[in-house]
């Protein structure tokens, strides 16, 4: 878990106009170590998951962070601790189900006991039996606890860190993320179920996707032809001070049929006309009084949050080698939804995951990135969209929030 | 007509005549004829299991009428984005659980196999159908389908309905 000197170096291409991201960092195993050490396991703060998944005392889920195996388990005083998923004896997952309620952990090996908090607390045959074996003398408890994470909410919202010196969560996020987080997670939420899905590209490519206006109307073209997200809309892409994180945002109903004929007359199937046989799956209802319609904001490392019509979620990114990783979609409503809104939401559900017509095409879109630079060696992507800077922009025309999301990734990998 | 009329045999048999007709439908990719074996007002989802057991009512597809089914058909075909692929459903383990006169309700077990451009073949989904089959105009029709699906992890995504 210590957070050695990089071992991973590589020459990164420098370029006049334009920013170039080397594929090497999509497929190389080293790099891929060192972004688990460096960033996952490193100085900030990574998704867990929302506090109402662990409502009551007991309640745990075990999800990753990066590889590395955590229970997030809320304990007897109400607090929620997230802990490694290995037993301090032998090294076995302590918790094998993906949820549950427990009185205390007990991992099954040994039956080795811990309490909520991850304190240990029995070991079987402590003294030995009838006078035989059992630990050595200097054996303390207090010595071998679960290894417990540095944790803190924003909105329900629910972050760790294995860095005890890792600024706090709201300085790690800044001021415009904080209050886009709040805006969404304005009050109690409900969740409506969750969605995994498997994709074959490494997580990287997602995290830029997710950054990308540029690609939304073009790739996915259920969103343009039904004017969910059109580049010719009001809307910006944001970013904190540091790059970490990024924020775009759009507003429906901001573009107009002229402009769009024009702006779109090259884009594959764009049909203005084309009608749903049963369009109740768009009718929603205005979900914020600011008219933003659509939002997908970016935590570094590992979460998407996102508001498309009337349907909220989070996506945990869950990584996997060099070439695959998961993302667990968990979609909710707030508490104080009525049958309707429910309705709404679970229709309007169709929109996004991993069957959403406006969000199944990012898996394709990783994974062909993936299979095209697999074997590369030297060569890397080109990214200019906007001007080739990491600065903000009042419109969606733009890749910049990539390039800041590099920026940041290159600082905390020294490469 | 009434179910009730039937005998176990016939009922049986024509039930699973209409599974087969539906997984060859899909797998045969003609998907525009796909929504005519739901009545109009219909339930269609694919949910996970692990939704189910925690009592979440969140599905990875839902269509509550034919003309959603028919909205999915004509993204999938004009919209929509995938790597080309087929299927080729197995089903088995067909048990009519309930029979009315106006409904029965079935049950069955099935396995997708999915081929992709590559050549392989994967188990891309497991699962179960619970159905609920009426009449209309002498004609068996779905008037719902849940797929509820073990495989909860989907693989890069679900296009084709199951």
């Amino acid at each position: 878990m210590q957070n050695g000197p990089n071992t991973y170096a590589l020459q990164w291409p420098a370029r006049n106009a334009g920013y170039v991201v080397p594929y090497e960092v999509f497929t190389d195993r080293e790099c891929y170590q060192q972004e688990q050490k460096s960033l996952f396991r490193g100085k900030l703060w990574n998704f867990v998951g929302l506090a109402v998944e662990v409502e009551s005392r007991g309640d745990f889920k075990t999800t990753k962070i990066g590889e590395t195996p955590v229970i997030v388990i809320r304990d007897k005083d109400g607090e929620i601790n997230v802990l490694q998923n290995r037993c301090a004896h032998r090294g076995a997952l302590v918790c094998r189900e993906p949820r549950g309620n427990v009185p205390r952990l007990q991992c099954v090996y040994h039956q080795w006991a811990y309490d909520l908090t991850g304190k240990l607390r029995g070991v079987p045959f402590r003294s030995g039996i009838e006078g035989k074996g059992g630990m050595p003398e200097s054996f303390e408890l207090n010595a071998h606890n679960l290894k417990r994470l540095r944790v803190e909410t924003l909105a329900g919202l629910v972050f760790a860190s294995f860095a005890e010196d890792a600024v706090s969560l709201e300085e790690y996020l800044g001021e415009m993320i904080v209050n886009s987080v709040k805006r969404i997670f304005n009050r109690p939420i409900k969740i409506i179920g969750d969605q995994r899905q498997y994709i074959h590209g490494n997580w990287k490519l997602y995290a830029e996707n997710t950054r990308d206006p540029y690609h939304a109307s073009l790739l996915h073209l259920f969103h343009t032809t039904f004017g969910l997200y059109r580049s010719s809309q009001t809307g910006a892409c944001l970013m904190d001070e540091h790059k970490r994180h990024c924020m775009l945002y759009a507003k429906a109903a901001t573009s107009n049929s002229q402009t769009d004929n024009e702006v779109f007359k090259d884009v594959r199937s764009f049909d203005e006309n084309f009608k749903l046989a049963d369009p109740s799956v768009l009718q929603g209802k205005p979900g914020f009084d600011d008219g933003i319609t659509l939002v997908i904001m970016s935590l570094f490392p590992n979460l998407v949050i996102q508001q498309i019509a009337n349907t909220l979620a989070v996506r945990h990114i869950v990584t996997d080698g060099t070439d695959g990783f998961e993302l667990v979609w968990t979609h909710f409503g707030y508490a104080d939804d009525d049958d309707e809104m429910m309705a709404i939401r679970l229709k309007q559900a169709n929109l996004i995951g991993p069957a959403g017509y406006v969000s199944l095409e990012d898996a394709e879109a990783v994974e062909i990135v993936q299979k095209a630079i697999s074997q590369e060696q030297g060569g890397g992507s080109y990214i200019a969209m906007g001007g080739g800077q990491a600065e903000d922009a009042q419109h969606l025309v733009t890749e910049s929030a990539i390039i800041g999301f590099w920026q940041n990734y290159r600082s905390l990998m020294s490469l | 007509m009434s179910f009730l009329d039937f005998s176990e045999v016939n009922l049986q048999h024509a039930v699973e005549r209409l599974l087969a007709e539906y997984i060859h439908c899909i797998d045969d990719d003609q998907l525009e004829v796909w929504p005519s074996f739901f009545t109009e007002s219909c339930l269609y989802q694919i949910v996970a299991r692990e939704n189910l057991d925690r009592g979440l009512p969140l599905g990875a597809i839902y269509c509550d009428s034919r003309g959603m089914l028919t909205d999915r058909v004509v993204s999938i075909r004009k919209a929509n984005i995938y790597e080309a692929h087929h299927y080729r459903h197995l089903l088995s383990g067909v048990y009519v659980e309930k029979v009315k006169e106006e409904y029965v309700r079935v049950k069955s077990n099935y396995v997708v196999f999915r081929t992709r451009a590559n050549g392989e073949s994967e188990v891309y989904s497991t699962g179960l159908y619970k159905d609920t089959i009426v009449f209309v105009d002498k004609e068996l029709k779905f008037t719902e389908k849940t797929v509820v699906y073990d495989t909860s992890r989907i693989d890069s995504a679900l296009v084709t309905p199951i």
